[in-house]
C-alpha cells in the first residue's frame, strides 16, 4: 500500500519541511505490523511528492496480536491488508507524519497554517457499497475525487467487479488538515479494525476529527463505522460530538439486516411481539416456551408481565443465548423474577423432554428458517412431542414481498430464509399439522392489511383439542 | 453355617448395637459394598456416634445404595435395623431396583452385646439402650419373611457368627456363560408339527427317546447349537402337550433352554388347582389332559407341574449380550429378579388403556430401549419379525395362520416355518398378504425423529477402531447448531469424513512441505508401503447413491424418493439443488450400471468419498471476497509502489544515512527496497495463477469433475478391510465408463525401505506439482493400519509448493517468511485426525450393522462435533 502527497505551490519543496522528512533519504519507522517507509520520488521547486510506503509483514502481522488465537478462520491469514489502505495508515500516518499531524513545524512554524493545492494518491482502497461512499465522505470536505476501480480477476469476468479503488485526492487546504482526514477516514473504508477498539479509540476520533467531524453531514456512519459498530461507545461519541449541532438518536443496531430494514418501517417486530403476546394472555398462558428465541426480546416482554410464572427461551445459536442473556441482565437478576425465567440451548430438529409441560409455544418468525424436507421434524417436535396447550406460529407472507419497493423481486426478507410462504400455503400447512396431531387452528393477519396482497406477518394460533 | 446370597442383593444386617454386625461384614464383604450407618453419621458431621444427624445419615446411605443398586452392585447395610420401620425403606429400596433383599440377623446373646459396648469408650449409652434394641428386634423377628426378605439368616452365638460363610450364588437368569450359538423359537402354542419341521431346517437331529409320563423324541444338533423357546408352547393349537414335551426334553438334556410364557404359567396354575379362566385356548390344551389315561394323570401332571415350575422368567446369554424374554424386557429389569420383572417377562407392559378390538394396548418399551443387550421376544403376534433397537419380536403368529420363527445368533438370520393351517382365529385380523404394510418400518419410524438427550452434552463414543472418544460438551454444542441449521435429513448422513494433517514440516530449501517426511514417518511406525494418491483441489463430497429410488426408502428410511445425496464435509448438501443432484447421481449411477456394480457388490446402495470439481463451484463466494481480492489489491498496490520507487531511485541523490538516532526509526537503503518490491509483484503473479488453476466455468454437468478415492460401504460390507490400491482399482473401473465427468486417481505405491521407490515419487509429486496440482495424499497402503504404537494417521497430505501459497499467503515462499512458518504444531490436527477417522468409520459400521439411527448419528454428530475444535486452518 503506499499513499503519495503532492504540491504545486512553490515551493513545493517546503511540503518536506511539513512532513518533517528529508527529501534526500528514504527514511523508515517500525511499527507493530511491520516498517512504513517516507521517500520522494519527485522533488522540484514547482512540483514535490512525497510517498508513504506501508512494508506489512503478512507473517508478522498474524503472529503479533493474535498469537494465542490458533484457529482463526483462514482469511485471517490470506487477505488483502498487506495491500490495502486500512486502519494500518493511520497507525502509519502516527509513526510516520506524527509531528505534521499534530500541526507542529520546528524548522518553519508559519507553514503549518498554510492552505496548499494538496493532492493524495492511494494505490487501493477498499469501499465497501463503492464510488458512492467515498463520495459521500469526501465530498462534504471539499475535495476533487478522481477514482479508478480495479478489476477483480481477468481471467474470470463473471466474479463481477471488486470494491477496490485507486483513488486521488485533490484540494486546498493544510497538511494537517489533510493528515487528520485521512487518519480519521481511511479506516472508515476498513471493515474491520486490526486493533481493539476501546475508550482511547473514542478520544482519538475525537482528537483527530476536531474542526471538521461535527460539522460532516456522515459524521454518525464515519463513528460507528471508525468504532466498529460497538454502539455504546459510537452512541457516546455521537452524543459528545454533536453538542453544537445535535442529532436525533437512532435504532439500537446499526447494523441493520435487510429484513429488519424493511419491516421497521412499519415497527412489524414491536407489532408481531405484541400479538402473540395477546394471543397468550387471551388463553392465560402461564407457562411459556418461546422456541428460537433469538436474543430473546420476546421473553422479555413476557417477563415485565406478571401473568407469566414461567417462561422458557430456547434457540440454537448459543451466540444468540449470549446476548439474550446480557440484554436481560441475567446475571443481576432478582431471585423473585430468574425464578420465572430460563434459556435453553436445544434445536427444533431433535426431540427434547425439556420442551414439554408448556400451556403455550411460540415459534416467531423460526419456520422459514428450517429447510422444507426437516419441517416434519419440527411439526413432530413440538405437536407429537413436546405438546403445549396452545402454540403460536408466525411466518412471512410472501405475497406482501411487492409493497416492498427496495426487495428485488423473488428475492426472500433474509438470507437464511429458506422459503417464505402465501397466505394459502401457510395454511394448508397449518391446517394439515393441526388435523394430524389433534389441534384446532385460526389465523390473524399481522401488520398492515393490503386488500390484495395482505398482511407482512401471518400467525397461526393452535388449540390443544 | 453357609449363608447363600444372590449375586445382586441388598442384603440388611439385624442386630443391636455391639452384636457385632460391622466385624461380621468387614470380613465377608468388600469395603465399598458396606454401607454403615455410623459412618454416614460421620461423613455429615465428623461424629460416628452423632444421634442428631441420623435421619442426614440415612438419606445419605439410601442414596448411596440407590446408585449401586441401579449399577447392580450387591449391598451391604450395617444400621441395627432392628426395627420394621427401619428396614421398610430398605425393602422397597431393593424392589425399586429388581433385587432380592436379605436379612442376616444377629440374635446373640445379651451378656456379648454388653460386653462389647463395654470395651468401647465411644459407646457411652446405657445397658437400657441395647436392652430396649433387643426386645426390639425379638419382637418383630418373626414377620421378618412378610416383611418381604426372601432369605433370612439368623446367627445364635459367636461360633456360629464365626463359622459362618458366605457363597455368592448367581441369580437362575444369569447364564451369561453360555455362548451359544443359539436359534431362538418363536411362540408355538401347539403348533408341534410346524416346530418339529423348523428343528428340521435348522438342522436338529433325533438324537434319542425318553421315557416317562413327558416321554418324547429328543432333539439335538450335531454341532452344539442349542434352541431357546421365548414360552407359550401350549394352547390353542393341535399338539398342545407334544410342543411341551419336546421342549422338556431338550431341557433336560441340556439341547434347549425355555422362558415361560403366560399362557405356560397359566396352564400351570390350573394345573396346582387355581382357579383360572378357560379362556384363550386354555381348553384345548386341557382337554388334551383329559384324553391321558387315568393311571398316568396324576404322575403326568406332577410332571408337568414341576417343569413349567421350573421355567425361570428371563435368560442372560452370551455374557449379557442377548437377552430372552416371553414379552420383552427393559434394560434396568434385565438379569435382575423380583415380581415385577417377571410379571414383565410374561405380560410386558400396558398402557392400561384397550384398543377396538377389546385387546389391552401395549407400551412400546422396544422404542425406548437403549440398552447394549439384543432382547428376543414373542409373546404379541407380528406379520414379520422386525428390528427396533436391538430388540425383535419374533412371535409370527403359527397358530393363527402365519409362520414359525426362529432367530439364529449369533447370525442374526430368521429362519421359518410356514403354518400348515389357521388354527386359531385371532381375535385381530392379522394381515399376513401385508397388504397395508406401512412404507416405513417401526425403526424407520422411530428414527425419524433422533432425541437431542442422544447428542447434547459430554458424550463418550466407543469405537471399534479406538476404544472411547471423548466429545466435549462445548463442541457438541457447536455441532448442534450446525447440524440442525444446515445438515441434510440424518437419515442419509451416513458418515463424514476426517481431517487430514500434512506430512511432518520440511527442512528443505524453498519447501514447507515435501514427501520425504511422510515417507518416514510411516517407516519409523512399521508401515513398509504406502500408497500416494494424486490430491486433486476441489471440494469434499461424500456421495450415497441408490441403484433406484425406492432403495431410499427401503434401506434409508427416507419418504421422498431420490436416487440418493451429495454433502460436504459438515454434512451440507452440496448442490443445494435438488434437481441437479439427482442429475448428478443419474449420471454416476449410469456408470455404475454399466460396470456391474450392483450385481457385483451385491447391494441397492454405496457411499464413496470423493472430490469434486471444480472448486470455484463451492468456494465462490470464499475465491471472490478472499482470493481474487488479494490478487486484485495487491496487483494494484504492488504495481504502483513499485512504479514510484523506481522514479525516486532514477531520480538519484539519495542518501542511506547509517546513524539511528533510534531502533525504531532508521534509513532504508532504497535500492534494496525497489527489489524487494519487485520480487513481491512477481510472487503475486504466481499467487494468482495458483488459484487460477483451480477454477473453470460450469455451464452442464460435462463441466464437473467427480474423482471418488473410497469406495466407503455397500449393504453388508464397510471396506475397511481392503486395502487402497482394491479402492483405486475398483473405482477405476467406474471412472472409464464415464471419462468426461469422472476421473480416476492416478497413484502410485511405494516401498518406503526402498530409496528408489521413494524417489521416483518424489520426481513424481515435484513433476504433478509443477504443472499447478495440489499435491498428494500419502496414505498406508492398508485402510487401516496398525503400526508399532497402535492406529497410525489414515492418510497424510503433502502440498506442493505453488498451492501453499493459496494457504499461507502470496509471500510465504521468501526465505524469512518460510523460516517464521515452519514452527508449526500438528500435534492437535493429528490427534484429531485419528479420532474423526475411528468415529467415521465406527458410523458406518453402525449403519451397516442396521443399527437405529441414533448410534449411525452419534457418529456423524461426533465428527463434526471434533471438526469445531480449534486449529490451524493452514494445516
Amino acid at each position: 500500500m503506499i499513499l503519495t502527497i503532492t504540491t504545486t505551490k512553490k515551493p513545493a519543496t517546503d511540503l518536506g519541511y511539513l512532513l518533517h522528512k528529508s527529501p534526500d533519504r528514504c527514511q523508515s519507522t517500525k511499527l507493530s505490523f511491520g516498517t512504513a517507509h517516507v521517500f520522494y520520488p519527485e522533488v522540484s521547486k514547482e512540483k514535490c511528492t512525497a510517498a508513504l510506503l506501508l512494508d506489512v509483514d503478512p507473517i508478522e502481522m498474524i503472529r503479533g496480536k493474535n498469537r494465542s488465537k490458533s484457529s482463526m478462520p483462514l482469511e485471517q491469514y490470506v487477505n488483502d491488508k498487506p495491500y490495502v489502505a486500512s486502519s494500518f495508515l493511520s497507525v502509519a500516518l502516527v509513526g510516520a507524519f506524527g509531528t505534521a499531524l499534530n500541526g507542529k513545524c520546528k524548522t518553519k512554524p508559519e507553514l503549518v497554517d498554510v492552505k496548499f493545492p494538496l493532492t493524495a494518491k492511494l494505490s487501493v482502497v477498499q469501499a465497501r457499497g463503492g464510488e458512492n461512499v467515498l463520495k459521500k465522505l469526501f465530498d462534504p470536505l471539499g475535495y476533487k475525487l478522481k477514482m479508478k476501480r480495479q478489476p477483480l480477476d481477468k481471467k474470470f469476468e463473471e466474479w463481477g467487479e471488486g470494491n477496490y479503488f485507486s483513488i486521488e485526492l485533490s484540494n486546498t487546504l493544510t497538511v494537517k488538515e489533510l493528515l487528520n482526514h485521512l487518519y480519521v477516514l481511511i479506516p472508515v473504508l476498513d471493515n474491520y479494525k486490526h486493533y481493539f477498539v476501546d475508550k482511547q479509540e473514542m478520544e482519538k476520533l475525537l482528537k483527530r476529527g476536531e474542526g471538521w467531524l461535527s460539522e460532516h453531514p456522515e459524521r454518525e456512519f464515519i463513528a460507528n463505522r471508525y468504532l466498529k459498530y460497538r454502539m455504546s461507545l459510537a452512541r457516546e461519541a455521537v452524543t459528545r460530538l454533536s453538542e453544537a449541532n445535535p442529532i436525533q438518536e437512532q435504532e439500537e443496531d446499526s447494523k441493520l439486516s435487510l429484513e429488519e430494514e424493511l419491516e421497521s418501517s412499519v415497527s412489524l417486530n414491536e407489532e408481531r411481539h405484541g400479538t402473540v403476546l395477546s394471543a397468550l394472555k387471551s388463553h392465560n398462558a402461564e407457562k411459556v416456551i418461546d422456541l428460537g428465541c433469538a436474543e430473546g426480546r420476546f421473553i422479555g416482554l413476557l417477563l415485565k408481565d406478571k401473568s407469566f410464572k414461567k417462561i422458557v427461551g430456547m434457540d440454537v445459536s448459543i451466540r444468540c443465548l449470549e446476548i439474550a442473556s446480557q440484554r436481560l441482565k441475567f446475571e443481576r437478576m432478582a431471585p423473585m423474577q430468574k425464578e420465572r425465567i430460563e434459556l435453553m440451548h436445544g434445536s427444533l430438529m431433535y426431540r427434547d423432554k425439556r420442551f414439554s409441560g408448556f400451556d403455550a409455544a411460540t415459534a416467531i418468525e423460526v419456520i422459514e428458517h428450517l429447510d422444507p424436507p426437516r419441517l416434519a421434524a419440527f411439526e413432530r417436535v413440538l405437536f407429537e412431542f413436546a405438546k403445549p396447550k396452545m402454540a403460536v406460529i408466525t411466518t412471512p407472507n410472501v405475497e406482501y414481498n411487492v409493497m416492498w419497493e427496495n426487495l428485488p423481486a423473488g428475492k426472500f426478507r433474509h438470507n437464511d430464509h429458506r422459503f417464505e410462504w402465501t397466505r394459502k400455503e401457510f395454511q394448508e400447512w397449518a391446517c394439515r399439522v393441526a388435523e394430524k396431531f389433534g389441534y384446532g387452528v385460526k389465523y390473524l393477519p399481522i401488520g398492515p392489511e393490503d386488500k390484495k396482497v395482505g398482511s407482512p406477518t401471518q400467525m397461526a394460533i393452535f388449540i390443544k383439542e | 453355617m453357609e449363608i447363600k446370597l444372590p449375586k445382586l442383593s441388598l442384603v440388611v444386617l439385624v442386630g443391636p448395637s455391639g452384636s457385632g454386625k460391622s466385624s461380621f461384614a468387614k470380613k465377608h464383604f468388600l469395603p465399598t459394598e458396606i454401607l454403615s450407618s455410623d459412618y454416614c453419621r460421620s461423613l455429615v458431621s465428623d461424629d460416628e456416634n452423632d444421634q442428631k444427624v441420623t435421619s442426614e445419615a440415612f438419606e445419605v446411605l439410601h442414596f448411596i445404595a440407590r446408585k449401586r443398586l441401579a449399577a447392580g452392585k450387591m449391598t451391604v447395610i450395617d444400621a441395627t435395623n432392628v426395627q420394621k420401620e427401619a428396614r421398610k425403606p430398605l425393602v422397597e429400596l431393593a424392589r425399586e431396583f429388581h433385587c432380592l433383599p436379605c436379612a442376616i440377623v444377629f440374635d446373640l446373646p445379651r451378656s456379648v452385646c454388653h460386653e462389647r459396648n463395654k470395651t468401647r469408650p465411644d459407646r457411652d449409652f446405657g445397658r437400657h439402650v441395647i436392652q430396649q434394641q433387643i426386645s426390639q428386634m425379638k419382637r418383630n423377628m418373626r414377620s421378618l419373611k412378610y416383611e418381604g426378605f426372601r432369605h433370612i439368616y439368623r446367627l445364635n452365638s459367636e461360633e456360629q457368627v464365626n463359622e459362618s460363610f458366605i457363597t455368592r450364588t448367581p441369580l437362575w437368569n444369569d447364564k451369561t456363560d453360555e455362548k451359544g450359538p443359539f436359534d431362538i423359537i418363536g411362540d408355538i402354542h401347539g403348533c408341534c408339527d410346524e416346530l418339529e419341521e423348523l428343528l428340521q431346517k435348522l438342522g436338529y437331529e433325533v438324537k434319542g427317546q425318553s421315557e416317562g409320563v413327558l416321554g418324547g423324541p429328543i432333539y439335538s444338533h450335531p454341532e452344539g447349537r442349542k434352541a431357546v423357546f421365548v414360552g407359550d408352547l401350549v394352547d390353542r393349537g393341535p399338539r398342545n402337550l407334544d410342543a411341551m414335551k419336546l421342549a422338556y426334553n431338550m431341557v433336560s438334556t441340556e439341547n434347549a433352554l425355555c422362558v415361560p410364557g403366560n399362557h405356560d404359567m397359566k396352564f400351570m396354575r390350573k394345573l396346582q388347582g387355581k382357579d383360572v379362566q378357560i379362556t384363550h385356548g386354555l381348553a384345548e390344551t386341557l382337554a388334551e389332559v383329559d384324553a391321558i389315561p387315568e393311571e398316568t394323570k396324576a404322575e403326568f401332571t406332577e410332571a408337568a407341574k414341576k417343569f413349567l415350575y421350573s421355567l425361570v422368567s428371563h435368560y442372560l446369554l452370551d455374557g449379557g449380550k442377548l437377552v430372552v424374554s416371553h414379552a420383552g424386557l427393559k434394560q434396568e429389569m434385565q438379569g435382575r429378579g423380583s415380581g415385577k420383572v417377571r410379571d414383565f417377562c410374561l405380560y410386558g407392559e400396558t398402557t392400561g388403556e384397550t384398543d377396538e378390538f377389546g385387546l389391552p394396548v401395549r407400551y412400546n418399551w422396544a422404542a425406548e430401549y437403549r440398552g447394549p443387550a439384543m432382547v428376543v421376544y414373542g409373546h404379541t403376534p407380528v406379520v414379520e419379525p422386525e428390528w427396533l433397537n436391538r430388540t425383535v419380536n419374533i412371535d409370527t403368529g403359527c397358530v393363527f395362520g402365519g409362520k414359525l420363527t426362529a432367530l439364529r445368533y449369533p447370525e442374526k438370520e430368521f429362519v421359518e416355518v410356514s403354518s400348515k393351517k389357521i388354527y386359531c382365529e385371532p381375535k385381530k385380523p392379522m394381515d399376513f398378504d401385508d397388504k397395508d404394510k406401512p412404507v416405513l418400518t417401526q425403526q424407520q419410524h422411530l428414527d425419524d425423529l433422533l432425541d437431542a438427550e442422544d447428542v447434547i452434552g459430554k458424550r463418550i463414543v466407543l469405537t471399534r477402531l479406538r476404544s472411547n472418544v471423548t466429545i466435549r460438551e462445548e463442541n457438541a454444542i457447536a455441532a448442534l447448531e450446525v447440524m440442525s441449521r444446515f445438515a441434510i435429513n440424518p437419515k442419509w448422513l451416513i458418515y463424514l469424513p476426517p481431517t487430514m494433517s500434512p506430512s511432518e514440516t520440511s527442512q528443505k530449501d524453498g519447501y514447507l512441505e515435501y514427501p520425504t517426511e511422510a515417507f518416514s514417518y510411516f517407516r519409523k511406525l512399521g508401515i513398509p508401503k504406502v500408497i500416494c494418491e494424486e490430491k486433486h483441489m476441489g471440494s469434499r463430497a461424500v456421495i450415497v447413491i441408490c441403484k433406484d429410488v425406492d432403495t431410499s426408502t427401503k434401506r434409508f428410511g427416507v419418504v421422498e424418493k431420490k436416487l440418493g445425496v451429495i454433502y460436504t464435509r459438515t454434512g451440507r448438501s452440496f448442490f443445494n439443488n435438488d434437481e441437479l443432484e439427482q442429475q448428478f447421481l443419474e449420471r454416476l449411477k449410469g456408470s455404475m450400471d454399466k460396470a456391474n456394480f450392483w450385481e457385483e457388490f451385491e447391494t441397492d446402495w454405496a457411499c464413496f468419498d470423493c472430490e469434486l470439481m471444480p472448486w470455484s463451484e463451492k468456494a465462490k463466494e470464499l475465491l471472490k471476497t478472499q482470493y481474487a481480492a488479494v490478487g486484485s489489491s495487491a496487483t494494484a498496490s504492488l504495481a504502483e509502489s513499485v512504479k514510484l520507487l523506481k522514479k525516486t531511485v532514477k531520480r538519484g541523490g539519495i542518501t542511506t544515512k547509517k546513524s539511528s538516532r533510534s531502533e525504531s526509526s532508521f534509513d532504508t537503503d532504497i535500492n534494496l527496497l525497489m527489489d524487494r518490491f519487485a520480487n513481491r509483484q512477481g510472487l503475486i503473479k504466481q499467487y494468482i495463477s495458483a488459484y487460477q488453476q483451480y477454477c473453470w466455468p460450469v455451464q452442464s454437468i460435462d463441466d464437473y469433475k467427480l474423482a471418488p478415492f473410497h469406495l466407503l460401504a455397500t449393504e453388508k460390507q464397510v471396506h475397511v478391510d481392503k486395502n487402497h490400491e482394491w479402492h483405486m482399482n475398483t473405482l477405476a473401473k467406474i471412472c472409464e465408463k464415464d471419462k468426461k465427468v469422472l476421473l480416476a486417481t492416478p497413484f502410485k505405491i511405494v516401498d518406503v525401505t526402498d530409496k528408489a521407490s521413494e524417489d521416483e515419487a518424489i520426481q513424481w509429486w515435484i513433476q504433478h506439482t509443477n504443472k499447478g496440482g495440489e499435491g498428494m495424499v500419502i496414505k498406508p497402503l492398508d485402510f487401516v493400519a496398525k503400526g508399532k504404537r497402535g492406529l497410525v494417521q489414515p492418510a497424510l497430505k503433502c502440498r506442493g509448493k505453488e498451492y501453499l501459497r493459496i494457504i499461507y499467503g502470496p509471500e510465504y515462499s521468501t526465505d524469512e517468511n518460510l523460516e517464521r512458518l515452519r514452527n508449526r504444531g500438528l500435534g492437535t490436527k493429528r490427534s484429531l485426525a485419528m479420532r474423526e477417522f475411528a468415529i467415521g468409520i465406527e458410523g458406518l459400521e453402525r449403519f451397516v450393522r442396521k443399527e437405529p439411527l441414533r448410534r449411525v448419528h452419534e457418529c456423524t454428530f461426533g465428527v463434526l462435533a471434533l471438526e469445531s475444535e480449534p486449529v490451524d486452518p493452514r494445516l
